[in-house]
């Protein structure tokens, strides 16, 4: 398991570099992994996002995958494509701290 | 700027249910990978965006063999739906409910609503020229998603570099 320093903070990650306990994310991170995916700021709409993420992932124990969070988060797969682009699950998981989301839909 | 975004492209031949499903499934991973995709509708394949067809699409259980009477929830191994029963009035109703109930207990949205998904996605859709010729319909036929009409080398053009899937 290969850890890095996110955030003045060593962290575990895995080799994709998801974050593989999200007890040790900090808001801090979020911020400089959202500059990494090309995000250089998070406006309250990603906020929303990212904490709708974290609270489902808390829960379920693993990432929400895109039309969970469309579904359930009240953002529709336009915004979600508009706020995250390529690849908007996937990105948010990683700037939350979580694990790569998983399932087909 | 060159644009080095992996591409993707699917050509979708095919207007049965189960036909349906590939190019969307792998259509909307793609787009969560940050891959381009184009979707190029022919032949029965137009049955997917067409607003009339598209509700309505079938899978036969005649001459399908790998539909088993085990997918019923019956314990009865290999043993197929017999093509005898298969022509009976109502069993392609009947194999499409059975499809659409399992696909729906996944959670899978139904092809309209996929679709969009992909569209709302960042997906382009094209009709195929020859086969809305032949078909004798119009641009307003098919669902909004579809971006134009096109023929066979414009979507060779358009899809320069990208990775072709035939369905």
């Amino acid at each position: 398991m290969a850890t890095r320093t996110i955030a003045g903070k060593t962290v575990q990650v895995n080799d994709e570099g998801f974050m593989t306990n999200p007890s040790e994310w900090t808001k801090e991170m979020a911020v400089d992994l959202a500059k990494e995916e090309g995000i250089s700021e998070l406006t309250p709409a990603h906020w929303k996002v990212i904490e709708f993420c974290r609270q489902d992932g808390t829960t379920s124990g693993k990432a929400p995958t895109l039309r969970r969070i469309t579904t359930a988060a009240g953002v529709s797969t336009k915004e979600m494509f508009a706020l995250f682009p390529k690849g908007p699950a996937k990105k948010v998981a990683k700037i939350a701290g979580l694990g790569k989301p998983e399932g087909c839909v | 700027m060159a644009d080095d975004t992996r591409k993707v492209a699917f050509i979708c031949s095919k207007g049965d249910l189960d036909m349906a499903y590939p190019a969307l499934v792998m259509g909307w991973a793609a787009l969560g990978n940050g891959i381009d995709v184009t979707m190029f509708f022919t032949f029965w394949g137009l049955d997917i965006v067409r607003k009339l067809r598209q509700p309505h699409l079938e899978i036969a259980p005649v001459a399908n063999t790998s539909m088993k009477m085990s997918m019923m929830g019956v314990n009865t191994g290999n043993l197929g739906i017999p093509n005898i029963f298969g022509v009976l009035p109502g069993m392609t109703a009947f194999a499409t409910k059975l499809m659409k109930d399992k696909m729906a207990a996944l959670d899978v949205p139904p092809v309209g609503e996929y679709l969009q998904m992909l569209v709302d996605g960042g997906a382009k859709l094209y009709a195929c020229k020859m086969s809305v010729d032949m078909f004798g319909l119009k641009k307003e036929d098919f669902v909004d998603g579809v971006l134009d009409i096109v023929t066979a080398g414009d979507f060779m053009d358009m899809t320069e570099g990208a990775q072709i899937i035939f369905i």
